[in-house]
């Protein structure tokens, strides 16, 4: 749907005093074709959308009631004095912020950087490996982590030949969980930098060699501004991505043990789907919302600080 | 040259949309009940397979006797607590409601009230088989407005099993039956220190296994002190008392003292099916709280058959905390047969229902799946008596039984003392901590005023 409206934006330049009836006419032309997509789109997501942000305002029970009240804001009350729901936002942003902003972020990037001019073996070999992991379903994902992170499983069995063991998925829940979503995302952010890293012009390296940076120097000086944008719009997509990330932690701890490891998708669906209350549930999807709002403006401000 | 582009172009999206739009009204369509075809909704899962092998038969038997009807058997392969919430999600659309169901007891009235079931009372009248359920199999699925909506599958209690064979090499007493909650504790303690590598004892607790950690964990021994979860002369929801803090500290003793399974385990979803099929038969469990439907799974016809198993397993009852009188306690809940309200053909959902509570199907059903007859001619029946020997030891314990208050919101405050659990049993909260977030959700979910003041 984003591809059929490209045409349209590329065209928009008409002359200034182009003849009205002729242009509303080209407009309507070409909108028609997109009539059918549009009214798909209406009925399928911004239906569901409204209605959801409607049932946050109510205590729409999926059992129990037949009918449903508008509550107005008790849902929301109720959320910021349920200390569960509080923690699970704290998770959240430590989710966001270990996996996606540090985990994948900067492992993607330090993967670019040493692949730039290395020979084509090495890089067909690590891209392979790394992208495998992004290829492979996300529940695929959770289980291959599970059975090697399980008390019995892989991990442990190596561990035990130099007599140690690990039980992360229920003793560090947390930190199995951004681990495995690190080792998940890593290759996105690998190929959104690599494509950025081949526009540095290789020349602005060399001169600032000839004057003397160390490659953190030029790191930090040359190559960061430059790709900067790129820097960005990855954040920003792989935050918005991680925030929603349910299945992965859903099969690999469930969001336990107790709620150790429930971040707010989980916390939500436990709430909506397993307790019932989808009023409650799509309330906290609002907040969710607004969260990764939050974060996208953090980003927009960064590169407009940037800018100026 | 340029228009024909468009054209094309737009006959396309068009052809696109049309596509969809009607591949969407041909899958809501064909689940859409015909007043001809049943659809029937169940629960098919892990070790649960009796109930499938049970309306296959069923479906072939109805569609003899009613030519031109046809059931549609509609499993849902889900645990415990993804059952109801399939099935509940079902029933929110008429396109998609079963015409009869599988319903758990204590989720029936929450059903009632959102009107997803239809009242039974006017075919019940018409059907002389009524008259053989027991006046408590008849009380089971009756709503608030006093009319009757499900017809029982069948009841069970719950008491422990324990593993002769390693009782005996630990040198504890066989046949076994303890007095108090301690009597339980120090003979788990001793399987400890005696047999390592075998559990000494496993509560279901927490989240994972669901209702099965409330009814068959915390609140067998909740019944078992001088409280209750609900004071029925006040009124009230009792979610702080004694008993419940004793509960609680008695699931904590399990868990992290050695005695029970590893908590990781433990909430594992699919943690009572490994129970049964897994520890129990390989002899890696001594003492388990647990159903009287469990055996079921080891005849010929289960999932897990196991011809040992009653000469190895003993049962006892589960004591009182103190052995105060009646000196031993049990739940009872059940399943029942209900007719959904979106149904467009009630009378034939009914028969379907009746058919599968005849006597000759009720007395099947009662023996492969291990359940307490609710019928007086199936609990006489010679063949049921005889087929399974915990019959009568199970059947004793109705003497003592509870059932769970059968409100609304009961669902809604077993989910929060399943949280409770949990966050007891990982040592993330206290005993008296977990108990008063128990109170507060508690009040918020039935109203401070029908909760009394711990």
């Amino acid at each position: 749907m984003t591809v059929a409206t490209q045409p349209q934006t590329a065209r928009i330049p008409v002359k200034g005093g182009a003849r009205r009836p002729r242009r509303v006419r080209r407009l309507f032309g070409r909108l028609l074709p997109l009539g059918p997509a549009l009214l798909l789109l209406a009925i399928f997501f911004a239906g569901p959308l409204i209605w959801s942000v409607y049932t946050a305002f109510t205590n729409m029970a999926l059992s129990g009631s037949a009918s449903t009240q508008f509550t107005g804001l008790e849902n929301f009350r109720r959320m910021f004095s349920d200390p569960a729901f509080v923690k699970s936002l704290e998770l959240t942003v430590l989710f966001v912020i270990g996996s996606a902003v540090i985990g994948q972020n900067l492992l993607g990037m330090l993967l670019a950087l040493i692949l730039r001019g290395r020979n084509a073996i090495v890089r067909t070999i690590v891209n392979g490996v790394v992208i495998g992991a992004w290829v492979v379903p996300e529940v695929v994902a959770g289980f291959a982590w599970y059975a090697f992170l399980y008390k019995t499983g892989t991990l442990n069995s190596l561990l035990h030949h130099i007599g140690l063991s690990q039980d992360w998925l229920y003793s560090m829940p947390m930190l199995a969980v951004i681990l495995a979503n690190t080792w998940r995302g890593t290759a996105f952010s690998m190929l959104v930098y690599s494509a950025a890293l081949s526009d540095v012009p290789p020349e602005l390296l060399e001169a600032a060699a000839v004057d003397g940076a160390s490659s953190w120097k030029r790191l930090r000086y040359v190559t960061v501004p430059l790709i900067r944008r790129s820097i960005v719009s990855n954040l920003m997509l792989i935050t918005l991505q991680t925030l929603a990330s349910f299945g992965l932690i859903y099969v690999m701890t469930g969001g336990g043990p107790g709620n150790a490891s429930s971040t707010t998708p989980l916390y939500m669906y436990q709430e909506a789907f397993q307790f019932y209350q989808l009023g409650y549930g799509t309330a906290m999807a609002l907040v969710l919302l607004v969260l990764g709002a939050l974060f996208s403006l953090i980003y927009l401000r960064l590169i407009k600080l940037e800018d100026s | 040259m340029h228009g024909r582009r468009k054209l094309v172009a737009a006959a396309g999206t068009l052809l696109l949309g049309a596509a969809s739009l009607s591949g969407c009204t041909i899958s809501s369509g064909s689940s859409s009940a015909s007043s001809k075809t049943i659809t029937v909704a169940y629960q098919e899962y892990g070790d649960f397979t009796q109930l499938n092998t049970e309306m296959q038969s069923l479906k072939t038997q109805y569609e003899k006797a009613n030519p031109g009807y046809t059931v549609k058997l509609e499993p849902i392969q889900a645990s415990e607590n993804d059952y109801y919430t399939k099935l509940t999600l079902m029933n929110r659309s008429a396109s998609t409601a079963p015409d009869v169901m599988y319903e758990d007891t204590f989720l029936i009235d929450s059903d009632i009230q959102a009107g997803y079931l239809a009242p039974l009372d006017s075919y019940l009248s018409k059907w002389s088989d009524w008259s053989e359920f027991t006046s408590t199999a008849k009380s089971a699925a009756v709503g608030s407005d006093g009319k009757t909506y499900g017809v029982p599958m069948g009841t069970d209690t719950r008491a422990l099993y324990y593993n002769k064979t390693l009782f005996k090499q630990a040198g504890l007493p066989v046949p076994w039956q303890p007095k108090t909650w301690a009597d339980v504790l120090s003979a788990a303690q001793t399987i400890k220190s005696k047999l390592p590598g075998v559990t000494p004892i496993n509560v279901y607790s927490g989240k994972g296994s669901g209702e099965g950690s409330t009814m068959q964990g915390l609140e067998m021994l909740l019944y078992g002190t001088a409280n209750q979860l609900y004071d029925s002369s006040s009124k009230k929801w009792v979610p702080s008392s004694p008993g419940m803090l004793a509960a609680l500290n008695f699931i904590k003793t399990v868990y992290t003292t050695g005695l029970g399974p590893d908590v990781q385990d433990a909430l594992n979803p699919n943690f009572g099916t490994t129970v049964q099929t897994e520890l129990i038969p390989e002899g890696k469990l001594a003492i388990d709280l647990d159903g009287s439907w469990v055996p079921g799974n080891w005849t010929s016809t289960g999932s897990k058959p196991w011809a040992a198993w009653s000469s190895t397993i003993g049962e006892a009852a589960m004591p009182t905390q103190n052995g105060q009188a009646p000196g031993s306690t049990s739940m009872s809940g059940g399943w029942v047969l209900s007719v959904g309200s979106h149904s467009a053909n009630k009378q034939a959902a009914f028969n379907f229902v009746a058919l599968a509570e005849n006597k000759e199907n009720a007395l099947n059903y009662d023996v492969i799946a291990s359940q307490i007859a609710e019928r007086t001619d199936v609990a006489s029946d010679p063949k049921y008596l005889s087929t399974n020997p915990t019959t009568g030891f199970f059947t004793n314990l109705v003497k003592v039984t509870h059932f769970r208050p059968a409100y609304p919101v009961y669902p809604q405050i077993s989910d929060q003392i399943q949280v409770a659990m949990e966050s007891v049993m990982t040592g993330q909260s206290s005993p008296s901590a977990a108990m008063s977030t128990l109170a507060t959700e508690t009040s918020s979910i039935a109203g401070a005023s029908n909760v009394a003041t711990g």
